[in-house]
C-alpha cells in the first residue's frame, strides 16, 4: 500500500481496488437479506408437550377464586392453562380473547407468577375474570416444571392432565380457533 | 398532548430534512459559478430541524419523567416505582427511545455544521447538507413508520413493566448517548466527504473542515468504549472488561475505522497525500456505525444486549444500509479516478508510517467484522458457531504488534522523506526497553506471549510517546502536539494494563461459610457475614467482606447478589477495592449448602487484578488526548481567520484610499 501510494505513476486501471469496498458490501447485503428471510424461532418449546402435567398444589392467588392443584385436572375434561400475572401487558391484550373462550364453554385455569393478591384482584375487576381457579406459584416453580419460559403462555391440558399444545405469547383473535381446535382434539 | 407535540415535531422535521436533501441536490445542478435561488433554504432547514429533532426527544423525555402510562413506551420501559434517574435513563434504554436519541444528536450535529461552517466553497456545502438530509430523511421514515416512540396505548396502563435491572445503573446513562454521539459525529464526516468528492474538492482545505468532527467523534467513541467496558466489567459480575460481544464489536468497529481516519485526514491537511483514502475511511467509518445498528437491531445477531427484535425493522433498515454505503461506495468507485494523486512521499517517512498504521488498523477492522459476520455467515449453512477470544486476540494480535512498533516510530519521522539512520539512538533506546521487559517477566515467571509481548510494547510506546517533546521548548510545544503525546501515551498506559490483567490475574473461587478465610495475591479475604437487604426495587442477599493486604488495616467490602422485580431479574453486584496498583473484585453468589461447622455457606468468588484499572485510566488519557487535539487546531484556526480579516480589512482600506485619491502611506523609515 505504501509503496503504491508512494512510488507508482497514476494508472487508471491500477485502482482496481476502488470497487473492492463496494463488492464486499454487496456480498455483505445479500447475505443478511438472505439471513432476514429465515424465520429464527426465538420462543423457547417446552420439552413438556405429551407428557403429564408434574405433581403440584398451589395456594390461591386471590380470595375470589380457589387454588389449584393436579387432581383438577384428572376430571376427563379437557382444559386450557393460563399462565399470566398482572404485572404482565400481554396479559391485558388477551383478556378479551379469553373471555371469548370461556364464553365458548371453555374451562380456563390460571396460574398467577409472582404476584400479589391485591394486584391479582385489582387485574381482575379491571380486565375481567375468566378463571375457574387461580393458583399462585410465587418462584415461577411450577412454571418452570411446566417448561414455560415467559408470560403469558397457555396449554391446552386433556381430562388426564396431559399437557397436549403450548401456546407462547398473548392469545390473539386469530388464536382462538386453534386453541379451540386444539381442546377438540383433546377430548 | 405532549407526546403529539412531540410526534408532529419529528414529522416537520423530517419535512425539513427532505427540503435540506432537495434545495441541496438543486444548487449542485445549477451551473458551476452561479449561485443558485436555492442555496438559501439548506442551511436554515438544517439548524430548524435540530430545534425539532431536540423538542421531540425532550418530550419523550418528560413522558417518561412523569411516567405517562399511556405512551406505549413508557408503559412497557418504565415503572413509577423506579428512581427518577432512571426514568431518565429509561428514555434511551429501548429501541424507540435511542433511536430518537439518535435522530436528535444527527439533526443536532447536522444543524451545528449548517450554522458554524463557512470555510467550505458554498457547493461543496451545499452537497455536503444534501447528503446529510438525506441520511436523516432515511432514519425520520425509519423512526415514524416503524419505530413511532409517541404510540399512545388504546388504553392506559395500569403500571409500567420496568426496565432491565442490568440497565439500572449509572454506566447507563452516560455509555449509550456518548456512542451515540460518536456514531452521529462520523455521520458529518461521512456527508462532508461526500460533499467533496461529488463536487471535487478533496484537498487540505476540506481536510480541516473535517478534521474537528473526525475527532471529536472519536473522543466520544473512546470514551463510550471505555466506559462501556468498565461497566461491563462491574457490572456483569464476569471479572472481565472486553467480551469480544457482536455489540461490542459494533462500537469498536468505527472506532478503529475512525482512528485510522482521524490519521489519513491529518496527513490530507498537512501534506496534501492520501486523498482517495481518507475519502474511502470516511465512508468505511460511517458505513461501520450503521452496519452495527443493523446488526444488533435487526436481530440477524443474537447477543447479550438485548434489543427488542423485529425483522420488518431490519429490513427497512438493511434498505437504508443499502442506500446509504451502497450509494456511497458507489460514487466512491465512480469519482475515485478522477481524484487527483496527492503529494508523493517515500515509506520512510511520517507519511508512510502512518499509512502503515491505517492499514494495520483496517486490517484489524476487518478482523473484527469477520469475525462477527462468521457466526451470520454459518448460520446460513445451518451451523451454529460462536467466535470469541480464542479467534480475535491472536489474529488481532498479528497486526496490533506491527503497528504499536511502527507507531513508536512514526512520530518521530520528518514529513515526505526521512532516513531510519536519523533516529538509530532512539530505536536503540526503545528496542533495550522491551527487551528488558521480556527479560524482567520471563524470569519472574511462566507467563503467556502475548502479555508478556504486551508488556514489553507498553513499556516501549510509553517512552516512544513522549520522545517527540525531545529537543523542544515545553512552553512552545503547540496545543495539538500535546493532544497526539498524550493520546499515544495513553495507547502505551491502556496496553499496560490488558496485559498486565491478562498475565497477572489471581482468581479464587471458594464456598466458604461466615468467618471463613481466603488468601489471594497478598490480600487476606474474611467472609464476616451474609445480610439479606432490600432497596427501592429490588431485595438482595449481601455479604459483608473484609479485606487486608500484610496486616495492615482491613476494608469492608459489600458484593450483592439482588433480586430485582418488575421485571424479576437477578443481578450481582461486585463489590471492587481499587489500590493504585490493582483492583480487588468480588462477587457473592449462591448459597452453597451447610458446612462441616453446621453454618450456612457461600459461593465467594475473587479476583486480584494488578494494574487493570489501567485500562481505563487509559482510555481516558486517548479521549483527553483528543480533546486537545481539537482544542488546538481551533485555536490556530479562529488565529488564522482573525489574521486573514484584519488583512482583508487593511486591504480595503488601501484599495479605498487609493479610489479617494489620497496618496498611499508611506512606510515609515
Amino acid at each position: 500500500m505504501s509503496a503504491n501510494e508512494a512510488n507508482s505513476p497514476p494508472n487508471p486501471f491500477n485502482r482496481a481496488w476502488v470497487w473492492v469496498p463496494l463488492g464486499l458490501f454487496v456480498a455483505f447485503g445479500v447475505l443478511a437479506a438472505f439471513m432476514l428471510t429465515q424465520t429464527k424461532d426465538e420462543f423457547v418449546r417446552s420439552q413438556m408437550i405429551g407428557k403429564p402435567l408434574p405433581e403440584f398444589s398451589l395456594r390461591a392467588a386471590t380470595d375470589t377464586r380457589p387454588g389449584v392443584a393436579i387432581d383438577h385436572f384428572r376430571d376427563g375434561k379437557p382444559k386450557l392453562l393460563n399462565v399470566w400475572a398482572s404485572w404482565c401487558l400481554p396479559c391485558i391484550a388477551e383478556a378479551p380473547q379469553l373471555e371469548e373462550l370461556k364464553a365458548s364453554g371453555v374451562e380456563i385455569v390460571g396460574i398467577a407468577i409472582r404476584d400479589r393478591p391485591a394486584d391479582v384482584a385489582n387485574f381482575l375487576s379491571r380486565y375481567g375474570n375468566p378463571y375457574t381457579r387461580i393458583g399462585a406459584d410465587d418462584r415461577s416453580e411450577i412454571q418452570l416444571e411446566l417448561g414455560s419460559s415467559g408470560v403469558p403462555e397457555t396449554f391446552v391440558i386433556d381430562g388426564q392432565g396431559i399437557i397436549r399444545h403450548q401456546h407462547i405469547g398473548d392469545i390473539r383473535e386469530s388464536d382462538v380457533p386453534t386453541l379451540l381446535e386444539k381442546l377438540e382434539e383433546a377430548r | 398532548m405532549i407526546a403529539e407535540i412531540g410526534h408532529a415535531a419529528l414529522w416537520l422535521a423530517a419535512a425539513l430534512a427532505i427540503l435540506q436533501m432537495v434545495s441541496g441536490a438543486l444548487v449542485l445542478r445549477s451551473p458551476e459559478g452561479e449561485t443558485s435561488a436555492f442555496a438559501l433554504y439548506a442551511r436554515p432547514a438544517a439548524v430548524v430541524q435540530a430545534v425539532l429533532a431536540v423538542l421531540a426527544f425532550l418530550t419523550l423525555l418528560h413522558a417518561f419523567v412523569v411516567t405517562d402510562l399511556s405512551v406505549k413506551l413508557v408503559a412497557t420501559n418504565s415503572h413509577s416505582m423506579k428512581p427518577l434517574i432512571y426514568k431518565l435513563t429509561g428514555t434511551w434504554g429501548n429501541h424507540e427511545g435511542s433511536m430518537l436519541l439518535w435522530v436528535a444528536v444527527l439533526a443536532l450535529s447536522g444543524g451545528l455544521l449548517a450554522f458554524a461552517e463557512r470555510r467550505l466553497p458554498e457547493r461543496t456545502m451545499s452537497a455536503t447538507l444534501a447528503v446529510q438530509g438525506f441520511v436523516a430523511t432515511g432514519f425520520y421514515a425509519f423512526l415514524l413508520l416503524s419505530s413511532n416512540p409517541f404510540e399512545r396505548l388504546p388504553v392506559p396502563a395500569a403500571e409500567g413493566i420496568g426496565l432491565n435491572p442490568l440497565l439500572q445503573d449509572i454506566g447507563l446513562a452516560v455509555h449509550p448517548p456518548t456512542l451515540y454521539v460518536g456514531y452521529v459525529g462520523l455521520s458529518v464526516a461521512f456527508s462532508l466527504a461526500m460533499g467533496a468528492l461529488i463536487t471535487r474538492q478533496v484537498n487540505p482545505n476540506f481536510a480541516k473542515v473535517m478534521r474537528p468532527w473526525v475527532l471529536g467523534a472519536w473522543v466520544f467513541l473512546t470514551f463510550g468504549i471505555t466506559a462501556g467496558s468498565y461497566w461491563a466489567y462491574y457490572e456483569l459480575g464476569w471479572g472481565g472488561w472486553w467480551f469480544w460481544d457482536p455489540v461490542e464489536n459494533a462500537s469498536l468497529m468505527p472506532w478503529l475505522a475512525a482512528t485510522a481516519l482521524l490519521h489519513s485526514v491529518s496527513v490530507l491537511a498537512a501534506r496534501d497525500a492520501l486523498r482517495t483514502w481518507t475519502i474511502m475511511l470516511g465512508v468505511v467509518a460511517f458505513s461501520m456505525s450503521m452496519l452495527g445498528t443493523f446488526l444488533v437491531r435487526s436481530g440477524v445477531i443474537t447477543s447479550v444486549h438485548a434489543f427488542a427484535v423485529d425483522p420488518e425493522r431490519g429490513t427497512l433498515l438493511l434498505v437504508l444500509l443499502g442506500l446509504y454505503i451502497g450509494g456511497s461506495l458507489t460514487i466512491f468507485a465512480l469519482r475515485a479516478g478522477s481524484v487527483a494523486e496527492g503529494k508523493r512521499f517515500t515509506a520512510t517517512s511520517r507519511e508512510g508510517a502512518l499509512v502503515f498504521n491505517n492499514v494495520m488498523l483496517s486490517a484489524i477492522l476487518a478482523i473484527v467484522l469477520l469475525g462477527t459476520l462468521y457466526p451470520v455467515l454459518t448460520e446460513a449453512f445451518d451451523v451454529r458457531v460462536s467466535v470469541g477470544p480464542p479467534y480475535f486476540n491472536p489474529a488481532g494480535a498479528i497486526f496490533a504488534i506491527p503497528m504499536f512498533i511502527v507507531m513508536a516510530i512514526g512520530p518521530m519521522l520528518r514529513w515526505k522523506d526521512d532516513k531510519i539512520a536519523r533516529v538509530q539512538p532512539q530505536l536503540a533506546v526503545l528496542g533495550a526497553i522491551a527487551l528488558l521487559v521480556v527479560a524482567l517477566v520471563v524470569f519472574l515467571g511462566d507467563y503467556p506471549l502475548l502479555p508478556i509481548l504486551g508488556l514489553a510494547l507498553a513499556a516501549a510506546l510509553a517512552v516512544a510517546a513522549i520522545l517527540p517533546l525531545k529537543g523542544r521548548k515545553i512552553t512552545r510545544v503547540p496545543t495539538a502536539t500535546w493532544g497526539m503525546v498524550l493520546a499515544h501515551f495513553g495507547v502505551a498506559v491502556a496496553l499496560f494494563g490488558m496485559a498486565s490483567e491478562s498475565a497477572f490475574t489471581q482468581e479464587r473461587l471458594a464456598a466458604v461459610g461466615p468467618g471463613g478465610v481466603e488468601e489471594i495475591g497478598g490480600w487476606t479475604v474474611q467472609l464476616e457475614s451474609v445480610n439479606p437487604v432490600s432497596g427501592p426495587n429490588w431485595t438482595a442477599i449481601e455479604a459483608r467482606i473484609s479485606a487486608s493486604r500484610g496486616g495492615g488495616e482491613p476494608v469492608i467490602l459489600t458484593p450483592q447478589a439482588r433480586n430485582f422485580w418488575a421485571p424479576t431479574q437477578s443481578t450481582s453486584e461486585s463489590a471492587l477495592l481499587t489500590r493504585w496498583d490493582g483492583q480487588l473484585y468480588a462477587v457473592i453468589g449462591d448459597a452453597a449448602g451447610i458446612g462441616a461447622d453446621g453454618k450456612q455457606r457461600w459461593q465467594l468468588r475473587v479476583w486480584w487484578k494488578p494494574f487493570v484499572t489501567f485500562i481505563w485510566y487509559g482510555g481516558l488519557l486517548i479521549a483527553f488526548g483528543g480533546v486537545l487535539s481539537i482544542v488546538g487546531r481551533l485555536q490556530v484556526d479562529l488565529k488564522r481567520r482573525k489574521a486573514a480579516r484584519v488583512g482583508a480589512e487593511r486591504r480595503e482600506d488601501q484599495a479605498e484610499l487609493a479610489a479617494s485619491g489620497a496618496p498611499a502611506p508611506e512606510p515609515a523609515e
